[in-house]
């Protein structure tokens, strides 16, 4: 277990990068390395994995200090913007009693070392990172001080109760000596990891990073083009690759008509047939996907047994939603509360709507790719962008019948990800990847286009929800009923209804928190033929806008002003009352218009909540209407997680959610027509630009509770309040999105 | 053909009409410079040419011939581009941080040809798409250069 047997190991290990490499050498010389990663980490964890092992204890496995004293951290999480690196490297460094600025973070290779969570999943998704590994990681740096506190304690001939720590120091108070960590990593790899009973955690109030706003590790190389996504990876000998995509998934290659002459284009090594596509293997990227979009391809229509979900030659998202509306059932009760058929039948006012929301592509900008490479000994070397290290290597042993162990995941930094790099089959390059690496020989990295991506990008479900509500003699509602034909995510990726609702598909109808006696939330399950996924807040991003602007609705029927209504439904939920007194508060006080804003534009505000990923969430919107579309000035947005990590990354977080909750709410929609997506690209399918993004006040509230979520649960109540705040604007209530569908005046 | 990218002069040899991007990218192995839509559309691709932000997925690397580019690789030799960069850690803008090479490119080429750009300025240069979100962050770390609040 020292550096110079795993170095070795390194030019089979690493992609090439200049300066990556040169920090390897550098480290190779005296380094004092606790586990050293990739790939080798990843099997010396596992060894080192006892069966009774707890979970996050392996510190060598996690653990690098070099000389210099800086930290390197292999983190079970992807970084793909939502500062989750930076986040381990606060909760770590805080117990270890090191700079987080100290700090390099990299995601670890699979392993079941690296399983921390507290559901026992290692996922990057579903807003859990932080929430559901804090106390562990905490721990993990507890664990790795205790290492260097004893090895301090040997070099410095002291009792360990003697020394005490400094950032990045041991030190004996008494002789007034210290030493780096940098210094005594090498002793500290001697060291047994310490019972993990036996460290104490320190005190909230001595907190020096978690809570700040610490800034982000990788703030400066993501400001200066040094930052590596799996699109800039280059290995020795590798080629470059392109594919044209099957127009409808399901769809086989029947025979190229041109093979002969785009083999003879300029830089292509090899023409491939592939399930679904066809591919071109270059010496350049340029040269292949030339090659690839002058292939003439005899495509042909999906066959019975196809293992994939095919697309029909017909489908048509808007004939779809026609489809879904028409649906009657069966449908099954997530909740069911009261006597909703009763109070509807002898309600003094009934109110009936009907919602649907649209497909929406995920359009992260960077395009996926997957580089292959294929060693002398057989093992298989795959980078590529994902959320589930684990489940991705699974997936391709079972496709490549490679024993896991032969197969070394890299998981570089996302350009990008909001629930696109999930395992979905059929909607990523590796697979590909992996049979043209293995066909010509050499490592092969293929990229995408753009085109081809929103081809075989997995989308947003839709869904059509009716709802019937009743309101007393008060105009207060007494029963909601909402039921939504639709098919969630999970059970779309499953490929069918499971013995349990998908949670997935109702969440931000189901779990509301209004005191309405009699509710009843309920699916009719429609399997649909369209590829879908997760996208940033799942199925609140969906359903929070259909039951938060159903209930401006009845607020409006029984004469109520929705803030107040909102106020009155929570009025025994003490944090939820908080929390939507904090945005009106921040928002200068509830004020729901119309009025005339100073530069003479007429502006309304609407507001609403939701509660995803154990996290609550307020939003007030202001809107003005501009050349018949919406014009959103402000988003005021208050949110509880119980507690934070970095407050500078929860406002950049909810900066983020609220975006593309604006993009959801003002343009973005993924069209079909005759089976095929009728955007490509950005110039058809539009994504919030600058200029329509609101200004965005965020509001903090730390009420204590379970830590909750924060890269996805800002998003869903954009959508609601902003559709709320049109409609008092203009009387238009609009129970659709995008609203760009719509002319306002 | 040869081409002078970041004060370097290189032997390039390459179809006429290939995207500047992938010559930069797979030719010459700087990599800062993104791929985005290759349409032009988003931004993630841009780089100075004579000092004037272009879009290089669709700029044929022909027309670059006798002129001087400039990447993100070599933001920081340039005074405007380093007060950018620090501006931009300043700001803590990046999230996902992949069309951050563009925006920061953007931003230089801007306060070259106007130091003291107004709101309005910023608002028709700085057009790039983040899916990220980052566009208060942009906008208020352009404003601070703007105006010379930065730390320098």
């Amino acid at each position: 277990m020292n550096t110079p047997e795993l170095i070795p190991g390194l030019p089979l290990g690493e992609p090439i990068n200049l300066s990556r490499r040169r920090f390897l050498a550098s480290t190779a010389v005296g380094a004092l390395v606790i586990g050293f990663g990739l790939p080798l980490g990843a099997s010396r964890a596992q060894a080192a994995a006892g069966a009774s092992a707890e979970r996050g204890t392996q510190v060598p496995a996690f653990l690098e200090i070099r000389p210099d004293g800086s930290v390197r951290l292999l983190s079970p999480f992807m970084e793909g913007g939502q500062g989750t690196h930076t986040a381990m490297a606060q909760i770590v460094g805080e117990e270890l009693d090191a700079d987080p600025a100290t700090f390099i973070v990299e995601a670890a290779p699979p392993g079941d070392a690296y399983v921390v969570m507290e559901n026992g999943m290692r996922i990057t998704g579903g807003s859990m990172s932080v929430r559901m590994s804090y106390p562990t990681m905490r721990r993990l740096g507890a664990l790795a001080r205790a290492m260097l506190l004893q090895a301090g304690a040997e070099q410095l001939g002291v009792p360990v109760a003697q020394l005490t720590t400094q950032p990045g120091r041991v030190v004996h108070a008494a002789s007034g000596r210290s030493l780096g960590y940098g210094e005594l990593a090498g002793r500290a790899l001697d060291m047994p990891v310490p019972d993990p009973a036996s460290v104490t955690l320190r005190d909230p109030n001595q907190f020096r990073w978690i809570g700040k706003p610490v800034k982000r590790v990788d703030a400066y190389d993501k400001s200066t083009g040094k930052a590596q996504y799996s699109i800039d990876l280059k290995v020795d000998g590798m080629l470059h690759a392109a594919v044209q995509h099957a127009p409808r998934l399901g769809m086989t290659v029947g025979g190229l008509r041109n093979q002969a002459q785009v083999e003879a284009m300029k830089g292509v090594h090899s023409v491939h047939q592939l399930p679904g596509a066809v591919a071109v293997v270059a010496e350049r990227w340029w040269h292949a996907k030339r090659a690839v979009e002058a292939i003439q391809v005899d495509w042909q229509e999906p066959t019975a047994d196809s293992t994939v979900r095919a697309m029909p030659a017909d489908f048509s998202s808007d004939a779809y939603r026609d489809f879904l509306a028409a649906q009657q059932g069966p449908a099954r009760d997530d909740e069911n509360e009261g006597d909703v058929a009763g109070a509807l039948s002898s309600a003094k006012t009934k109110v009936e709507a009907t919602y649907h929301n649209q497909y929406v592509n995920h359009a992260q900008l960077e395009p996926p790719s997957a580089l292959a490479r294929f060693n002398p000994d057989g093992s298989l070397d795959i980078w590529l962008p994902n959320q589930a290290p684990d489940m991705f290597r699974a997936d391709i042993a079972k496709r490549t019948g490679l024993a896991p162990e032969r197969i070394h995941l890299h998981s570089p930094l996302l350009g990008g990800f909001f629930g696109r790099h999930f395992l979905y089959d059929s909607a990523s390059p590796y697979p590909q990847a992996i049979a043209l690496a293995k066909a010509v020989g050499r490592p092969v990295k293929l990229i995408w286009s753009r085109e081809e991506e929103f081809l075989r990008d997995v989308l947003r479900p839709v869904a059509v929800v009716k709802f019937r509500a009743a309101l007393d003699a008060d105009g207060l509602p007494v029963a909601i009923e909402a039921v939504s034909a639709t098919e969630g995510p999970t059970e779309a990726i499953a490929g069918k209804q499971g013995d349990k609702l998908d949670p997935t598909a109702l969440e931000g109808l189901s779990g509301k928190s209004y005191a309405i006696p009699n509710k009843r939330i309920a699916q009719i399950y429609v399997k649909g033929p369209a590829m879908l996924g997760y996208w940033r807040s799942v199925g609140n991003s969906l359903n929070d806008f259909f039951y938060e602007a159903f209930l401006d609705e009845l607020a409006d029927k029984g004469g109520r002003d929705p803030y107040d209504l909102r106020l009155h439904l929570l009025r025994d939920n003490p944090r939820l009352t908080t929390l939507l007194k904090a945005v009106a508060e921040l928002s200068g006080g509830w004020k729901r218009g119309p009025y005339t804003a100073e530069d003479g534009t007429r502006r309304a505000r609407g507001v609403a909540m939701a509660s995803p990923f154990g996290s609550h969430a307020a939003v007030i919107a202001e809107v003005s209407i501009d050349k018949g579309q919406v014009k959103v000035h402000h988003i005021w947005e208050a949110i509880d997680p119980g507690s934070i990590v970095n407050p500078a990354i929860v406002e950049a977080q909810v900066n983020g959610a609220v975006a593309l909750g604006l993009s959801q709410t003002l343009l973005e929609e993924a069209v079909y027509v005759d089976g095929k997506p009728r955007a490509r690209n950005y110039d058809l399918y539009p994504i919030l630009p600058p200029s329509r993004m609101a200004q965005v006040h965020v509001k903090i509230v730390e009420s204590g509770e379970k830590m909750g979520g924060i890269g996805e649960p800002p998003l869903p109540a954009v959508a609601p309040a902003v559709v709320n705040a049109v409609a008092q604007l203009t009387g238009q209530r609009v129970r659709s999105l995008p609203l760009s569908r719509h002319t306002f005046s | 053909m040869e081409l002078r990218i970041n004060q370097k002069t290189y032997q390039v040899d390459a179809d006429a009409d290939t995207p500047l991007l992938w010559v930069i990218r797979d030719d010459l192995g700087l990599t800062g410079t993104k791929y985005g839509c290759g349409l032009a559309q988003c931004g993630a691709c841009s780089v100075l040419v004579d000092g004037n932000v272009v879009r290089a997925c669709v700029t044929p690397v022909a027309g670059v011939v006798g002129r001087e580019v400039t990447t993100i690789e070599a933001i920081e030799a340039d005074e405007v581009g380093k007060r950018v960069v620090s501006a931009w850690v300043e700001h803590q803008v990046a999230q996902c941080g992949y069309c951050q090479s563009g925006q920061v490119m953007a931003a230089t080429a801007l306060l070259k040809h106007t130091p003291a750009p107004t709101v309005e300025q910023i608002d028709a240069a700085m057009v790039n798409l983040c899916r990220c979100g980052t566009y208060n962050a942009i906008h208020a770390a352009v404003q601070d250069l703007a105006t010379g609040k930065e730390h320098a």
